[in-house]
Order: C-alpha cells, then structure tokens, then sequence
C-alpha cells in the first residue's frame, strides 16, 4: 500500500459530459436489425467543437470554483486520456493556459488506456506529500472511438474529470491509502496512426478487468484490514453496466454501495474518465465522516486503488453538479453520430 | 494558417482576456491598448467573466471554408456582463432555442483546424447557462 507520510486530500473537484447522447440501441438497430444485446442504456457523445482538451478545461475551471485555489496555485497540470487531440503535442499546456495556471508549473500527459487519469491522480498525491507543491491538478478524461459496428461502439463515451489534490488541512476529503496492481497483459490496444482500438474479445474479462480491479481492491482493503462493509461507497472502471456490478459483488458490496458512482448507463464507458467522474457523483452527495473505494482499470493492463474518506460535506454554490451534467441531455440518432464522429468526408 | 497571429492571441481566446481603462474603468474587448470611450491608453489586462446575453444572432447554412461539419451553426452578437459587444459562435443549442436576451457564458472550444495536419485552434464560444444543481 502506498500512504503519503504526509496527510493530501481532495481540494477541489469538477465533472464534465457533453450534451449528445447516442441510445445504445440506434447502434444495434443500424449493424444488427435491432438483434443485439445492450451493454448500456446510452452514451454520452462529445460535440463538433469538443475533444479532451475543451472537456478537460470546464472540468478544470469546475475544480478550481470548488477549491477556491487560484490557477498561479497549481504545482501541476496533468491530463490522463487515450484520446489526446494531439499524437504529438501536449494536452495539459492547452488547459493550463485555458485555466490560467501558466507559465510557472508542471505539465504533462498520461497514458495508460483507461486509467491514464488515476495514474495521474496517484503521482499528484505523492507530489503534494514530497512539498514538490502545495497544489496539483490531475484530469481523467476521453472522447472514446469505436469501430463503426464493433462491440464497443455502443458503450465508447465521452466525459470525465478533473481534481485538485492538496494539503489534507484544505481539503474535503483525505487519501487515506492507494495501491496499484499491472501486468502485461494484452486485452486491447490501438497501435500508432491506427483510429480504432483493437480489443482481445472475451479475453477482456476475466485475466484483463476482473484479475485487476478484484485484485487491487482486495489487496487495498486487507493491507488496512478493511472489508467492503467498511465503505459506504464503491466506485471502479465501467466499460459496461455488467462487469462493475460483479467485480463489486465478488469484492462484498451490495448494488446500494455501487449506486451513486454508476454512471455508465447514462453516459457510456468515459475511458480515463469513467471512475474519475463516477467519483465526482459521489463527492457531490457523500457527508463527512464516509468512505469510498475508488478502483480503476486500465487495459494493457493494470488497477489502481484508493481509500477516500469524506472530511466535510462538498457545497459550492454556482458549480453544475455531475447529475446536472447527466441531466443535460439532447438524443442523437446515428446520423447525427456519424458526423459527430466525423464519419462523412465533404469534400 | 499563420500559428504566431493565433498564438499571440491565446490568452484573450481561451479566458476572454481583454483590457480595463485605467482612466475610465472600461472593459475593453478584444484588446486593443486605446480605450473607446476615453481614448486614453489602456493596457492593463483584464479576464471577463465570461457571462453575457444574446444582443442579435443569425444562422449561417452556407458555412464559410473549415466550418462545412458544423453547418448549420448559429453566430451571435454577445453583450458581454461587463459592456463590450463582441461575436462569437453559440454552441450546445438548437437554433429554434435561441432567443435574443438569452443568458449565455463562455465556454472554450475547438473552432478549427487546419485539415487533418494543421494545428487545433481554441477559442471562446457561448452557451446557454447551465443549471448549477
Ligand atoms: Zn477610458
């Protein structure tokens, strides 16, 4: 287990969705006469004017409302995606002028599939612990792209968002540990100039998500001798509505622990987002003294854990609340996905 | 697409930087170092709130070069809160929405690209307010 010698929390949060909603079934009535089974309700769908960078920005100004730390206060500026705007060319220094945080900080990318944004989170605990800074900002976020027809065309979404870790003192929710579990393991990838990701099948599931998450949260859980009765709230990776639910079961948490950090059948798999934001959908509600289990996963592959306890109740007046952002809602039919996708050349 | 002309002005496109006059307290945007109102030198910079409300608007359906996927789009003249007029496009609404005296605020997005191998150009754009619950 990782615990940071000295005590670092969240300082401020912010979600970000896009307004487009894709229902799941307009991709099965497209490839499949309406034949296959939905793995979620519907999903989110970034605009035209809309990439990480954009996502990433509201989410950051969100969480800087809810900190009220001004941008010059921000030691680093991390975006975690697998969607960067840019193959070369950062991310971060985009939304570190967008925000104001330039020119005195870090900025950097992450990779990692779809726990590019925990990873990012993980480094920003440790580099407020070391007094590298008093303030870091680590972002989760994606405009996921699947294979027109592909399996995970129905659940690749688009979202996430951004936190501010700092100094437990300042803060609305304390770290009280993390951990992480990788291996190589090839369940899906997307090689250089390749659009599409490749994915293994059902090689997904158990070696790949299962094997991770259960692994990292159990061993969270027994390296501070908690169990899942401990947490009022558990939140991992969603790439569909099923495989929380049953990575959650297999770890002791009943659907009601789960709830408020399920956000997958509103909004889709957001990738780097998916936890991050379900985080946020959390944080928005939780009261003081409760904690939450937050697990990622990213493919390729690996988990990260962490135990979160709430310190005060999160009231920012003037912020969109994650459920506002859910709420926030216009249906799309595939046309018009398609060329939100930029699926149609015009000339 | 000249990158130093739109790097210059990255400041005052992302978070809607522009001037106060040190002379008569005017908001100035986009800046341009000489108030209008006084004609004095203002150079002293500025970063609005990026709240307004619908002045006038028009819907484009013959898109000019670079804006042919978004078309149709809705441009609009913003008074910002602060008293500058200023253009800008509206975005996460559908033009039979849009009303003039609409509150609006500032988001920032991707307003083009140089094709598939140019640069990203970022920028304000205008929404309607999102409820805050
Ligand atoms: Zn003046």
């Amino acid at each position: 287990m990782m615990k940071s010698s000295r005590p670092v929390g969240i300082v401020g949060y912010g979600a970000y969705v896009p307004r487009y909603r894709l229902p799941a079934q307009e991709v099965s009535d497209l490839w499949t006469d309406g034949n296959a089974g939905l793995p979620v309700r519907e999903k989110s769908v970034n605009g035209l004017d809309e990439d990480v960078a954009t996502m990433s920005i509201e989410a950051a100004r969100n969480a800087l409302r809810r900190a009220a730390v001004s941008p010059e206060q921000l030691g680093a500026v991390w975006v975690g995606s697998e969607s960067h705007p840019y193959a070369v060319k950062p991310t971060s220094t985009i939304v570190a002028e967008a925000i104001g945080a330039t020119p005195y900080t870090q900025a950097a990318d992450w990779q990692f599939a779809c726990k590019a944004g925990t990873e990012a989170f993980q480094a920003a605990i440790g580099f407020v612990a070391g007094g590298m800074a008093q303030y870091a900002m680590a972002i989760g976020m994606d405009a996921a792209q699947g294979r027109p027809g592909d399996a995970l065309e129905y659940t690749a979404g688009a979202g996430g968002a951004a936190y501010i870790l700092g100094p437990a003192e300042d803060a609305i929710a304390e770290v009280e540990g993390s951990l992480s579990y990788v291996t190589d393991t090839p369940d899906f990838w997307r090689r250089q100039y390749e659009k599409f990701p490749e994915h293994a099948g059902r090689f997904t599931g158990e070696p790949a998500y299962f094997n991770h998450v259960i692994s990292a949260a159990r061993q969270l859980m027994d390296e501070m001798a908690v169990s899942a009765k401990d947490f009022n709230h558990f939140v991992c990776h969603q790439p569909n509505a099923k495989f929380p639910l049953k990575a959650g079961a297999d770890l002791g948490f009943n659907p009601q622990q789960m709830k408020t950090g399920l956000l997958v059948n509103e909004i889709g798999n957001t990738y780097a987002g998916s936890c991050m934001i379900g985080l946020t959908a959390i944080l928005d509600v939780a009261q003081p003294g409760e904690r939450i289990l937050v697990t990622s996963f990213g493919s390729g592959a690996g988990s990260d854990a962490f135990a979160i306890r709430m310190l005060r109740k999160s009231e920012t007046p003037g912020v969109t609340s994650t459920q506002g952002y859910i709420q926030r809602r216009k249906v799309i039919d595939y046309a018009m996905y398609s060329r939100l996708k930029g699926h149609y050349k015009l000339n | 697409m000249e990158v130093a002309r739109y790097w210059r002005a990255n400041r005052q496109r992302y978070q809607l930087v522009g001037e106060v006059c040190p002379n008569c307290q005017g908001k100035i945007f986009p800046p341009r170092d000489v108030c209008p109102v006084c004609e004095k030198e203002a150079k002293t910079p500025f970063t609005f709130s990026g709240h307004g409300e619908v002045y006038s608007y028009s819907t484009v359906y013959q898109a000019a070069d670079g804006y042919e996927q978004a078309t149709p789009y809705t441009v609009a003249m913003i008074r910002l809160a602060e008293g500058p007029l200023i253009s800008a496009q509206l975005t996460d609404v559908d033009e039979s929405d849009v009303k003039i005296g609409m509150p609006v605020e500032m988001v920032t997005r991707a307003l083009r690209e140089d094709g598939e191998r140019g640069m990203i150009v970022y920028g304000y754009k205008f929404r309607p307010v999102m409820a805050v619950a």
